[in-house]
């Protein structure tokens, strides 16, 4: 049975080839505004078009990951050398992330990263489900610091903040995405 | 006694690999790395890690991508290579010219006991690096050590891998600075990194 995931080909999310829905591309601005030099992430159809925006970005270097936590000593690399990191992931990846959330926090580096959520919403897979309800408490068990974003109006502000108190402030932030917002993921079977 | 079963010792491989390091930058992995890197003469390019198992060479890429001039070494040991063996794939995927990493290869977890590890079971981490795309080789011998030395100082040609053959002999322990931030602000003012 070959089926594979497509994004939604309307609504907030635009198909694969289309461009950026106007929350997307005004948070890769305001990532951009923020110096962010290097972005690393396990690829989720909620961050496609992020994730094709950095990577036909010359300024900025990104990285395919092969697990989450990569991201996350990535970060600290960047840091160490002087630039600014983000992780994009999706909620599922981030539990694989929390013992190298402790170099975080004990080195005291700046961390972003921007999730997008499963599992919470409309979720026909089961096995999303339990890392969805543990994402934002894993967070803040190891010192993550956890903004949501219910509404695509609020993304980019949001993002924004979360940089600002991340790369400046020196604190570790996660930006939830909420399902809601990115909408119901469709399957096409081919 | 063939050259592969005279193992090298860790300490005497670490002052020769710090010999005339220039402007080499240096994350050590946890454990006797970090003790290794130490007892060879604190520097203030070294970052010691004293956890984060798995992360040390993607800490490497990172540093390594922000300070593509220099030349980035991490130093670690074979467990804790083999808890980020993915990041071989992503490192190596990356091709980043200013990166080495030097695995010092006991076959054992130290740390903990002695507790023989995968390499210490037969798997070879160099041949796996080099099939994930790094120019890798494994280091038996001390002149082998010296040739290493030269290429890890160069912030072009890599990115190179190596496992050093050295023997599981117990050595003391050299302690660092356990303090992340002053480690990590240490090493950034190293750098010349103004504060955020």
């Amino acid at each position: 049975m070959n089926v594979e995931a497509k994004p939604p080909a309307e609504g907030i999310l635009a198909g694969p080839d289309s461009a950026p829905a106007p929350w997307q591309r005004d948070v890769f601005d305001v990532l951009k505004a923020a110096k962010v030099r290097q972005m690393s992430f396990v690829p989720d159809a909620g961050h496609s078009r992020l994730i094709a925006m950095f990577e036909a970005d010359p300024e900025v270097r990104t990285t395919v990951l092969s697990t989450e936590e990569e991201g996350v000593a990535l970060a600290a690399g960047a840091w160490l050398g002087g630039e600014r990191s983000v992780l994009l992931m999706q909620s599922s990846g981030v539990g694989n992330c929390i013992n190298m959330l402790s170099l975080m926090e004990t080195c005291r580096f700046p961390f972003l990263t921007l999730v997008t959520m499963r599992g919470e919403w409309a979720e026909f897979n089961p096995w999303q489900v339990p890392m969805s309800r543990a994402t934002a408490p894993v967070f803040e068990a190891i010192g993550v610091k956890v903004m949501r974003v219910e509404h695509a109006d609020d993304a980019a502000e949001t993002v924004e903040a979360a940089a600002a108190l991340a790369f400046e402030g020196e604190q570790r932030l996660a930006v939830l995405f909420s399902q809601r917002m990115l909408g119901r993921k469709k399957w096409v079977a081919k | 006694m063939s050259a592969t079963t005279m193992k090298l010792e860790r300490r005497e491989v670490v002052r020769e690999l710090m010999k005339d390091r220039g402007d080499l930058v240096v994350i050590a992995g946890l454990g006797s790395p970090g003790y290794d890197l130490f007892a060879a003469g604190d520097h203030h390019g070294n970052f010691y890690l004293w956890g984060a198992m798995g992360g040390a060479a993607m800490i490497g890429l990172g540093l390594a991508f922000a300070q593509r001039n220099r030349p980035v070494l991490v130093l670690t040991g074979d467990g804790e290579q083999l808890m980020g063996l993915g990041s071989l794939a992503t490192v190596a995927a990356q091709k980043p010219e200013n990166l080495s990493i030097v695995v010092l290869d006991n076959g054992h977890y130290a740390e903990t006991g002695m507790q023989k590890s995968h390499t210490g079971l037969g798997i070879d981490l160099h041949r796996m690096a080099e099939a994930a795309g790094f120019k890798a080789r494994e280091v038996v011998a001390m002149q082998e050590v010296a040739a290493l030395r030269r290429e890890i100082a160069q912030a072009t040609g890599g990115p190179r891998f190596a496992t050093i053959r050295i023997s599981a002999e117990d050595t003391p322990r050299a302690l660092s600075e356990r303090d992340g931030v002053f480690q990590k602000t240490r090493f950034r003012t190293y750098l010349g990194i103004a504060m955020p």
